[in-house]
């Protein structure tokens, strides 16, 4: 069954009861959400959108965001949910990309979209609404079109599995970001996986934390809809203020709480969480990076009765590997804990650089096989080919390229990356997208990007420079430049000047040296 | 701009190309640098920034008020800090 369905569904048993709700408490019930939904279906298909096409979703998190997603589904097409705090140009390559088939943004971001677009987009329909938020501002969009010109009604698409369902676009080492494909079948799997393992009834009420255009916001959206439960939307900036998320989960009453580890971390250091009351909680879900020890036992302290999970997977599988934590924490443990085991409906497998199987506790690179894998990246055939790998009977597989241990009880420990990704505050970094990034700066000659472990932020990026002049560039203007192609968590957080950078014997940049130099200079010259 | 601002001013400023910008040139960082929405102050950054000003000064800052309309400048901040002692 395609993924609107689940909500279809959900909404034919449970009418009345609140789908999505605002932290300002505007909400929508199933019946009202559904009907917006299938009104924004009937305005698609009436402008040409078919089974197969891709729309593009610029908007900031809101009830209309949420009825977006699901009339795109609806319509048959998939949506690209695109960050709507990142620089314009890099939204506009995005919708350019995978030639989306027409946009919804809203009034505040459009002019700048539009300018990025530039000349000649007049064929790509830009549907702006007035504002997002509550909802109203889609229905009041789609009554003005509609007594201009009124849609004739129509049916949900019936997708197929294997049609794409959404794009969601993640940092790519070659400078530009990459779509990762994920069809029904794909995102179907997961939300099944995710209704057996936290059991959700329709009096939950989960969080919605993750913006859309990050995999979390996949279990989410789906989960909760699926199940006639209650999605509640964290705005972009209380999601980042620790006391207001703090008071948010506790006076809303949420029952299930999914973020990366980095806000539970921010929460348990700055949320002053002792003031409020989570008896409510049943569920912590965390995913996107590693949980430093240290938080993870403070926050067990302040929230002592919710199960933990832990949950891993890149967006090409989302989760793929769980473990729940035990219901105490050692005191003298300072290991991270396991990302547990396969899911069942995945299968894993750990190689060696060959593609030999290796034993269980040698370090190895995760392979991943299951309904839940993408079907690629979109158009980019080179990297679909390096992605995955045929190994005849057994099958493709997709490489995660993490490296990880299976232990002595079936466990899997993550180690490290095979590659130069990195986790900032659970996003994906690719250090090769900021260097192409700096390289576009015309004082630049070299530049050079490595991730140093840093206790309190987890990462801290380090870009090392060597300009054509031979004379430094103000971190602010470098910082400023930054902001204008990359978004705000892939900008450096130190700089470091180099008459050239150190090379090795193939004259290559020597990365190792730049790992072991940086941080060492606090005026910033190497 | 009052003794008690100018102190206050260098203070903030001092801080933040410590703490945010290591090997930064002093004289780049001007008051009416915009701070917020260009990578240099991000949440975590923020954060930090508003421990240092309620240790450093003595002050109290509400969630509601830890925004671009009071942060966003070394100005702003020196504007933001000296209101909540006046």
């Amino acid at each position: 069954m395609a993924l609107h369905f689940y909500f279809i569904e959900a909404a034919s048993r449970y009418p009345e009861n609140i789908a999505v709700r605002e932290q300002s408490g505007t909400s929508i019930t199933y019946r009202e959400l559904d009907d917006l939904t299938s009104r924004l279906r009937d305005r698609l298909i009436r402008l040409g959108v078919t089974r197969g096409d891709r729309i593009g979703i610029y908007l900031h998190k809101s009830i209309d965001s949420v009825a977006c997603i699901l009339g795109t589904l609806k319509s048959g097409a998939a949506y690209v949910p695109v960050d709507p705090k990142a620089p314009p140009t890099r939204n506009a390559y995005i919708f350019k990309d995978c030639s989306v088939r027409a946009i919804i943004t809203e009034a505040a971001l459009e002019p700048l979209l539009r300018r990025e677009l530039g000349e000649g987009e007049n064929s790509r329909p830009i549907m702006t609404l007035p504002g997002a938020g509550g909802g109203g501002w889609l229905r009041a969009w789609i009554d003005r079109e509609e007594a201009a010109s009124p849609s004739p009604q129509t049916l949900s698409v019936h997708s197929d599995l294997d049609d794409l369902a959404y794009i969601l676009y993640t940092s790519g080492s070659t400078g530009r970001p990459k779509g990762v494909m994920l069809s029904h079948r794909n995102a179907q799997c997961f939300v099944d996986w995710c209704s057996d393992t936290f059991e959700p009834v329709a009096a939950d009420r989960f969080s919605s934390h993750a913006p859309f255009h990050f995999d979390l916001s996949i279990l989410d959206i789906y989960t909760p809809l699926k199940h006639g439960a209650m999605l509640v939307l964290v705005g972009e900036d209380t999601g980042k203020d620790p006391t207001a998320l703090a008071s948010l989960i506790a006076s809303q009453k949420l029952t299930i709480w999914y973020s990366t580890p980095s806000i539970l971390s921010l929460l348990t250091q700055y949320g002053k969480m002792e003031n409020h009351d989570y008896s409510s909680l049943r569920l912590v879900l965390f995913a996107g990076e590693v949980f430093p020890v240290v938080h993870l036992r403070a926050l067990k302290r302040v929230l002592p009765r919710p199960r933990y999970f832990n949950l891993y997977g890149p967006t090409e599988t989302n989760v793929c590997t769980y473990y729940e934590l035990p219901p105490t924490i050692e005191d003298d443990r300072t290991d991270p804990y396991p990302i547990g085991v396969v899911c069942p409906h995945y299968r894993g497998m750990i190689v060696e650089a060959g593609g030999k199987r290796v034993e269980r506790g040698v370090e190895g690179e995760l392979l991943i096989q299951g309904p839940g894998v993408m079907q690629g990246y979109w158009n980019l055939p080179d990297q679909n080919e390096r992605v995955f790998v045929d190994l005849g009977e057994r099958g493709r597989w997709y490489r995660t390229g993490d490296l990880v241990i299976e232990q002595a009880d079936g466990n899997l420990t993550f180690i490290g990356r095979k590659d130069r990704m990195v986790k900032k505050r659970g996003y994906r970094v690719e250090l090769g997208e900021i260097e192409a990034c700096l390289y576009r700066h015309p004082k630049v000659r070299e530049a050079a990007v490595v991730a140093l472990p840093d206790e309190a932020e987890g990462i801290r990026i380090c870009a090392h420079i060597a300009t054509h002049d031979q004379n430094r560039i103000s971190i602010i203007e470098l910082k400023q430049f930054c902001s204008r192609h990359l978004p705000l968590y892939f900008i450096p957080d130190l700089f470091q000047f180099h008459p050239k950078l150190p090379k090795t014997s193939t004259d290559k940049i020597d990365y190792q040296k730049l790992q072991s130099q940086a941080g060492t200079s606090r005026n910033g010259q190497a | 701009m009052a003794p008690d601002s100018r102190l206050i001013h260098d203070k903030i400023k001092e801080f933040i190309l410590r703490q945010f910008l290591p090997g930064e040139d002093p004289n780049a960082l001007t008051d009416d640098t915009a701070l917020i929405d260009t990578g240099i102050l991000d949440s975590l950054a923020t954060l930090k920034l508003i421990t240092f000003l309620e240790e450093e000064f003595g002050i109290r800052v509400e969630a509601h008020e830890a925004d671009s309309e009071n942060l966003n400048t070394v100005a702003d901040i020196t504007r933001f800090v000296s209101s909540k002692l006046g």
